[in-house]
């Protein structure tokens, strides 16, 4: 893949997309007329409260639900194909690993799914590995490690059969501050380093902020796309400390606003 | 000894301690109305207690055999004759173990194949379960004798009826368990399975099955205490093929009490060794899959 060429290439695109839940007290709208476009190589954050669909979007795009109206492509495809493909990596808001395999184990799992040979499979379980910093802990079963690495192998996981695309739900919703924002500049170098697509659901403004070269504020009930911000802050390298810079704060009261309008609408 | 005191052992042999001596009392009691008579036809009176208390631990077919009478009986039984001798309780304790441990395979891999089907099938969760619960309200004494009967009019005997009803008692905890165990799994663990495109064979023996191991150890230590009753139930049914249960059959139709004993305690022994057999089994599973000490 080539950064240049295929910059503008959609990875996914949405139009007119709804998703209603049937439950036994009613329909419930997850999802209302979602129009929306990721292209390759962007850090695209999700943001808003608790209902709004944020999570189920990223479930649409991962054939985890399928929409009730609309349409999603991804990777030019439909979004079964995509999945079916493995065309995307996905972390969860826990990390999910098998207890009873080994970190490296748990790495190597959607290789051995996907029939990677032996050798292969290894040095792709390390270059993982090493890409989270995890070096030193193949052996380590899950409970050994702290919830930061745990989902820091979680990543790995998703990283080790090289999909474009990562899905990310979430995934330092249960950390506490100090680590989150470690593994938040961990997670832009690499962004960098893979040249990776990324969506990325948070409920989070500095962190949507701090990551994305996108913002998306959603509102719930319907859930629904009430602003999309393209971040004028610099791509690739972000120290932490550009959080108490002006444009920053500006941006991230931008987002606070969207929110804050969302929320009103409702009430 | 700060080890000892502060651990089970010393508990655990005080209330063994109270037994024996709350055995060899009812031994004096049960034994006594018995001694009496004898005393009476041989004209002794006025016998001593300690003497009398002696007389209760030595008859030959005691109502109640004192504790070294029984474990006299079980060392002349293991021991004292070659293992291939008919006499040898170690001899028939052979024969109940191997159809212990032949229906208690048959019995795992039936619990565990209907737990397969059950948990892909959603019409057999409903039309198979209650016939598996039904199947145990059925008194097995009153189906031992026909399946050893019946397989024994079309030529089958020895081992495979005994068997087979191991197997029947052995396969419902393993079926409970593992329906049970293959559900563990939690949806994010099966949404993440579903991310790889993994099949159905591939998410249960990567996900599914390991899942569930820890259930299966739990089962299979229910299963092989039953297996081992059910071949002990197989054999009161038929006292040609030998076995533990035939002892303890031969023992009451002779009044043998110390006989019935001793084959009680090799039966509820072996029933032990098994399921501490089994618990080896769960802690080797257990270290390889890294369960936390």
């Amino acid at each position: 893949m080539t950064t240049d060429g295929g910059k503008s290439q959609s990875v996914v695109e949405a139009k007119g997309l709804g998703l209603t839940f049937k439950t036994g007290d009613g329909d419930v709208v997850a999802l209302s007329d979602v129009n929306l476009e990721i292209k390759r190589g962007e850090f695209v954050s999700f943001i808003g409260p608790s209902g709004c669909g944020k999570t189920t979007f990223l479930r649409v795009i991962a054939d985890l639900e399928q929409p009730t109206s609309g349409s999603i492509t991804v990777n030019g495809t439909s979004a079964t194909e995509a999945r079916v493909n493995r065309s995307y990596g996905y972390v969860f808001q826990a990390p999910a690993l098998f207890p009873w395999r080994t970190i490296e184990n748990n790495v190597a799992l959607p290789l051995e799914i996907m029939g990677y040979a032996d050798a292969d499979r290894k040095a792709r379980v390390s270059k993982s590995l090493e890409l989270v910093n995890l070096e030193g802990f193949e052996k380590k079963f899950p409970w050994q490690l702290s919830g930061g690495m745990q989902q820091r192998a979680s990543i790995a996981r998703a990283l080790a059969f090289d999909a474009d695309l990562l899905l990310m739900d979430e995934p330092f919703g249960a950390l506490d501050e100090i680590v989150r924002d470690h593994l938040n500049s961990e997670l832009l170098k690499l962004w960098a380093a893979t040249q990776k697509t990324i969506a990325f659901v948070t409920h989070s403004i500095p962190e949507a902020v701090y990551l994305s070269t996108k913002i998306v504020v959603m509102s719930p009930r319907p859930g629904r796309v009430t602003d999309v911000i393209e971040s004028p802050l610099p791509r690739g390298e972000r120290p932490l400390e550009i959080r108490e810079t002006p444009e920053f704060l500006q941006l991230a009261a931008r987002v606070r606003d969207g929110l804050r309008a969302g929320h009103s609408y409702e009430e | 000894m700060r080890g000892l005191m502060g651990g089970k052992t010393v508990p655990v042999l005080i209330v063994l301690l109270a037994i024996v001596l709350f055995w060899y009392v009812m031994a004096v009691v049960m034994n006594a109305p018995w001694q009496n008579t004898l005393n009476g036809r041989a004209n002794l009176t006025d016998v001593p207690l300690t003497e009398f208390a002696l007389q209760t631990f030595t008859q030959d077919k005691p109502v109640l055999p004192a504790p070294h009478q029984v474990i006299g009986a079980i060392w002349t039984g293991l021991f004292g004759s070659a293992i291939t001798a008919p006499r040898s309780l170690a001899f028939h304790a052979g024969i109940t173990l191997g159809a212990t441990l032949l229906g208690f395979g048959l019995g795992t891999l039936l619990g565990v194949l209907l737990a397969v089907v059950i948990v892909h099938n959603n019409a057999s969760d409903r039309s198979l379960m209650p016939w598996i619960i039904a199947s145990q309200t059925v008194p097995i004494l009153a189906i031992a004798p026909m399946v050893v009967v019946g397989l024994g009019a079309v030529g089958v005997t020895g081992m495979i009826p005994k068997a087979l009803i191991s197997m029947y008692l052995s396969f419902f905890p393993v079926v409970v368990g593992m329906v049970k165990g293959l559900r563990t799994p939690e949806q994010i663990q099966l949404d993440l399975m579903r991310t790889y495109n993994a099949s159905p064979l591939q998410i249960f023996l990567k996900l599914r099955w390991p899942a569930s191991v820890p259930i299966l150890f739990a089962s299979m230590k229910v299963g092989i205490a039953i297996s081992l009753i059910g071949a002990v139930v197989g054999e009161l049914s038929n006292n040609a093929g030998g076995g533990l249960g035939v002892r303890l059959l031969t023992g009451s139709y002779n009044g043998q009490t110390i006989q019935i004993w001793a084959a009680l305690f090799i039966a509820a022994a072996l029933a032990a060794i098994l399921v501490i057999l089994v618990g080896w089994g769960e802690r080797l599973a257990n270290r390889r899959m890294g369960v936390r000490a």
